[in-house]
């Protein structure tokens, strides 16, 4: 007895030792999403299919965005993560620093319909390391009950969401600088095409900060996607900028009093990449092979409502796999939703992301 | 020191390098597990070889430059050779990290020219380098490269106090929208100031009350400080989202009670409020134990003695019983007033923006700007300041009676 | 009319007392109510308040019980947790037996050392170990995360166990010493029986250090070494849900377990000496 008590941390040592670089592993990569309701979706769609049909395992881990977990891994040279899903400046930003692994497009699989694979994804999708994922957009959105707790209307422009007179009460924007500041100059009243040539001239970035000095009092910042629904559910905030995606599948799955606004919609193509040097290369391009391919993506696209990078994967969705409704009304480029949607401009992010995050840090800290 | 007469300087010898042979191997796993990482940290500050590594042949020939105009052909030769090398073994973009954080625009721009330099075999001049990007007909270009290409620099301690190191090597202040961590710091003073007196407001009744009690209902007030103490923190700081977020409890309340109306509710989350009510929470049971511990001290006596002399109540505890009470005062205000100005968890749930202190500003410079060398000299400021205030701790009450938690 | 002010002046001050036991208890008491609320809110539903058994419900409980995530970071929070107070205790205990010794010079020193992990902000303390397990090849490690623990949690130890020593009566050594007994039997069979209580609550203090720390994690850990307080941050930041008051309910009756263990020891140990 005594000895087994003097044994037991080594033993515990030696056990932990042996698990941590012991015997062999079933294959396995991580790759990195966006969590909550996408992340699911990313999950069933993509991930459990793919383990059944290769027996590698896939380990999920969550992040919200930005090239600073990447670049300390690198730099650190412990790098622990193998497949991202990208924001496209990130994806291009990644690729010219040296982070990601070039994809050639011609190692993708064709479309269904034996369209080659550099011919089904849109030129403008088409990156060194990224390969193109889904079609989302920003928009603002709201809680019936709870903004009619304050204003008698309903807000339905860009510009009521900086409306603090007319909707009294506090806001949810992301913690990054882009999309908040082509949110403000498009609330200021600038006209969409005008955007980005304003945001390249110091008097346009300081008019779009002054703008969101206007309500910065009132906001609360939201990092990962999953915490705009959370916080119009809960009454913490009367509106929220959010990914349509999220605010979608609370209103059909939790029946959640959300409304959307599609006005001054920033519409925008996520990607998905390789971090550089990963001892997985081939399991990875195995991946993302099976990840963009049309029916990979539209299994996604039919349970959030996101739409298929490529072209011929938007013709196998049709309605959501648990609530039936039909998607199409849904998706950001929709007709009805795209009359008055901005281009994302990721060339412009591109070259400023560096100096637009310090510069909105500063001013979040002051 | 003295030994005993009997005992000859052999056993004292003994006895010491037994007592040593005891300490030593947690003082090993300390230093090498601890210190030693804290000291590397702090090394950051001061020291950073990345750029001098990257770019060692630029920076040679740029000591001879005067700097009054742009650099002569061959530095751009030599420049455009050492990206592109960079650039093939995925260190450019650590360099372009650090030089932008002096050059506006740095990043973009050196990506940009090492993608030209490799995709077409043109000869790297002045003029082709200057094509690709207007920032090497910049002279701040030139400057900066120089300035990060020292490995040993005081600029991060600098740029922790809304300073620059200027191109003509001049100390400035830092443009107007950067100048952040004086008010950062300044802020985190006051906040752990306003805390550390909301503390003592409120752990001065309550440790009275229990240090005056009889001992078994002493026991059992000493017990609701403790739960809370022992509770876990991530806890505790949920309870506080739960009651004071807009359709919390404490809203609720407030409605249902009519002090507030339904689109009156109160915002008291996610900002400074949020911070300042969660931290003091959090750290009352620090002030009330060491207050306690002074209390039990002092005789009830004393108290009545000054009652039957005629002073009034007032009179008495202010002439009689604060005095008295002040070393615990002192030690619960110092440990408080430590442990606030250092903290991370709580303001970063809770604080929204303007609730944010310094060390959430640590953590950012750690996680998402990168800027190690920043981060480390605003620890170190940090803790230089800990470490002041712990040899006052010290010198009135002593370390080792720091056994709370 | 001097008899009646001062009665007076009780009721208040007794009113202001219980006022700031409630704010202090409030927290932890209001948490455990909600966490049997049958609907995904924070707040008291009317149901609830009317006691409607419909309303009431072990939904979260199931939820946490059933859920992967919240087991397996259970058992990292054990694992780390044990494995960093064994550490913590024994390196604790033995130097805090060396600096008890009147001996051993340079204590003060020895003392700054030791203590260091306690008095450092951690922030900073788990920046710095973040580069050095990284630069060891051992970022994002079970092993690093121990360490890292058992470093921020011995001082606790230390402190627990030199205060336990102090009030040890040297005389039982000398004692034992003339009856022919070794140091180590000595320790052994005099020593350590009389301040074991001090070495285990010392050693819980250790624990409850790492089963509660959060910072070292966020900064060191990947998600194979998610321990409760990592998901807890998750369940704050990003998926809200009641399921974490289940859990902090969870973790409040632990407390409460450990408080009056430590409690019960403190009262053992001084009974003994």
């Amino acid at each position: 007895m005594n000895h087994l008590i003097k044994l037991t941390p080594i033993l515990l040592i030696l056990t932990l030792f042996s698990s941590s670089c012991g015997t062999e592993e079933p294959r396995s990569i991580t790759a990195i999403s966006w969590g909550g309701s996408y992340g699911k979706a990313v999950n069933e769609g993509v991930n459990i299919p793919f383990s059944d049909s290769t027996g590698i395992i896939v380990n999920v881990e969550d992040y919200n965005g930005g090239l600073a977990q990447i670049r300390g891994q690198v730099e650190i040279g412990n790098i622990h993560w193998d497949i991202v899903d990208l924001e496209i400046a990130d994806a291009v930003r990644g690729c010219d620093e040296g982070l990601l692994e070039p994809i050639a497009i011609n190692s993708l699989p064709d479309g269904p319909d034996g369209t080659p694979a550099s011919e089904d994804f849109p030129p403008e999708v088409q990156t060194e390391c990224g390969v193109g994922s889904l079609y989302y957009s920003t928009v603002y959105a709201y809680n019936e009950n709870t903004i009619s707790d304050v204003s008698d209307i309903n807000p339905s422009t860009m510009a009521d969401f900086f409306d603090l007179e007319q909707f009294p009460g506090r806001r949810g924007m992301r913690r990054v600088p882009q999309v908040n500041i082509e949110f403000a100059l498009i609330a200021d009243g600038v006209p969409l095409d005008e955007v980005y040539p304003l945001m390249s001239t110091p008097e346009g970035l300081d008019r779009a900060f002054e703008k969101l000095n206007t309500i910065k009092d009132e906001v609360i910042w939201w990092e990962a996607g999953a915490q705009p629904p959370q916080m119009l559910a809960d009454g913490e905030v009367v509106m929220s900028t959010a990914y349509n995606g999220r605010i979608f599948n609370a209103q059909i799955l939790e029946q959640q009093p959300f409304v959307i606004v599609w006005d001054g919609q920033l519409l925008d193509i996520g990607q998905i990449g390789i971090v550089k040097d990963t001892p997985r290369l081939q399991d990875a391009l195995d991946y993302i092979s099976f990840a963009t391919s049309a029916e990979s993506l539209s299994r996604i696209s039919s349970r959030i409502s996101y739409s298929p990078a490529r072209k011929s994967g938007m013709a196998l969705v049709n309605t959501h796999i648990v609530a039936g409704v039909e998607m199409e009304p849904h998706l950001p480029a929709s007709p009805a939703n795209v009359a008055n949607a901005l281009q994302y401009d990721w060339k412009w992010w591109v070259d400023n992301q560096d100096d637009m995050n310090e510069r909105f840090s500063a001013w979040l800290a002051l | 020191m003295a030994s005993p007469l009997t005992s000859s300087s052999g056993a004292v010898r003994r006895s010491q390098l037994r007592a040593l042979g005891l300490v030593a191997p947690l003082v090993i796993f300390v230093g090498v597990t601890f210190v030693t990482p804290l000291g590397t940290m702090l090394m950051r500050s001061i020291h950073d070889p990345v750029v001098a590594d990257t770019l060692p042949q630029t920076l040679t020939l740029l000591e001879e430059w005067d700097g009054q105009q742009l650099p002569n052909e061959s530095i751009y030769i030599t420049l455009a050779e050492e990206i592109k090398q960079a650039s093939s073994e995925r260190t450019l973009g650590q360099i372009a990290g650090r030089i932008n954080r002096v050059q506006s625009g740095f990043r973009s721009a050196v990506t940009r020219t090492a993608r030209e330099l490799h995709s077409q075999p043109i000869e790297a001049t002045r003029e082709s380098m200057i094509s690709i990007d207007s920032v090497w007909a910049d002279l701040s270009t030139w400057n900066a490269i120089k300035l990060t290409g020292q490995r040993f620099t005081a600029r991060h301690y600098w740029n922790a106090m809304d300073l620059q190191v200027l191109s003509d090597g001049s100390i400035g202040q830092q443009p107007e929208e950067r100048r952040i961590y004086i008010k950062l710091f300044l802020r985190t003073l006051l906040v752990s100031g306003i805390i550390t007196l909301l503390c003592l407001i409120l752990g001065y009744p309550i440790a009275h009350l229990i240090a005056n009690s009889p001992p078994s209902r002493a026991n059992l007030l000493l017990i609701l400080v403790l739960i809370p103490f022992w509770t876990s923190l991530l806890v505790r700081t949920t309870s506080w989202i739960v009651l004071l977020q807009t359709q919390g409890v404490l809203n609720d309340l407030f409605v249902l009670i009519g002090l507030i109306t339904e689109d009156g509710r109160l915002a008291m989350i996610y900002n400074m409020t949020g911070t300042i009510v969660a931290m003091t929470h959090v750290l009352l049971p620090f002030m009330v134990l060491p207050l306690y511990s002074v209390m039990r001290g002092i005789p009830p006596t004393h108290m009545n003695a000054a009652a039957s002399l005629g002073a009034t109540p007032v009179q008495a505890f202010l002439r009689v019983y604060w005095p008295q009470s002040l070393p615990g005062v002192g030690a619960g205000s110092l440990l408080v007033f430590i442990i606030a100005i250092g903290y991370y968890i709580t303001p970063a749930l809770v604080g929204g923006s303007e609730g944010q202190l310094i060390s959430n500003m640590i953590a950012y410079h750690m996680q998402t700007s990168l800027n190690w060398g920043l981060a480390a000299a605003l620890g170190g400021v940090l803790l230089i300041g800990v470490l002041i205030l712990y040899v006052v701790y010290d010198r009135l009450i002593g370390l080792d009676r720091i056994g709370l938690r | 009319m001097r008899s009646k002010r001062p009665r007076v002046g009780r009721i208040v001050y007794l009113v202001i007392c219980a006022s700031i036991f409630i704010f202090l208890m409030a927290p932890i008491i209001v948490i455990v109510p909600l966490s049997f609320n049958a609907e995904p809110y924070f707040t008291f539903t009317e149901g609830m308040l009317r006691l409607d058994p419909e309303a009431w419900s072990l939904r979260w409980y199931r939820e946490i019980i059933t859920s992967e995530a919240w087991i397996k970071s259970l058992i990292n929070s054990l694992v780390i947790g044990i494995s960093a107070t064994i550490l913590a205790t024994i390196l604790g205990t033995l130097a805090a037996l060396g600096l008890a010794s009147s001996a051993i010079p340079g204590r003060r020193a020895i003392m700054g050392i030791i203590i260091s992990p306690m008095i450092t902000p951690v922030i900073i303390a788990a920046a710095g170990m973040f580069f050095f397990y990284s630069g060891l090849g051992l970022g994002q490690t079970h092993l690093s995360i121990i360490l890292a623990h058992t470093v921020l949690g011995v001082p606790f130890v230390v402190v627990t166990v030199t205060a336990t020593l102090a009030s040890y009566d040297t005389t039982f050594n000398n004692a034992a010493a003339s009856l022919g007994a070794g140091p180590w039997t000595i320790f052994r069979r005099v020593q350590f029986p009389l301040i074991a209580p001090g070495v285990l609550s010392g050693s819980l203090f250790a624990f409850a250090t790492s089963f509660d720390e959060v910072v070292v994690i966020l900064f060191m850990g990947g998600i194979d070494q998610r321990t409760i307080p990592r998901q807890m941050w998750a369940g704050i930041r990003e998926q809200i849900s009641p399921a974490i008051l289940a859990v902090a309910t969870f973790l409040i009756v632990f407390a409460m377990l450990l408080l009056l263990t430590v409690g019960w020891l403190q009262r053992r140990g001084e009974a003994r000496n």
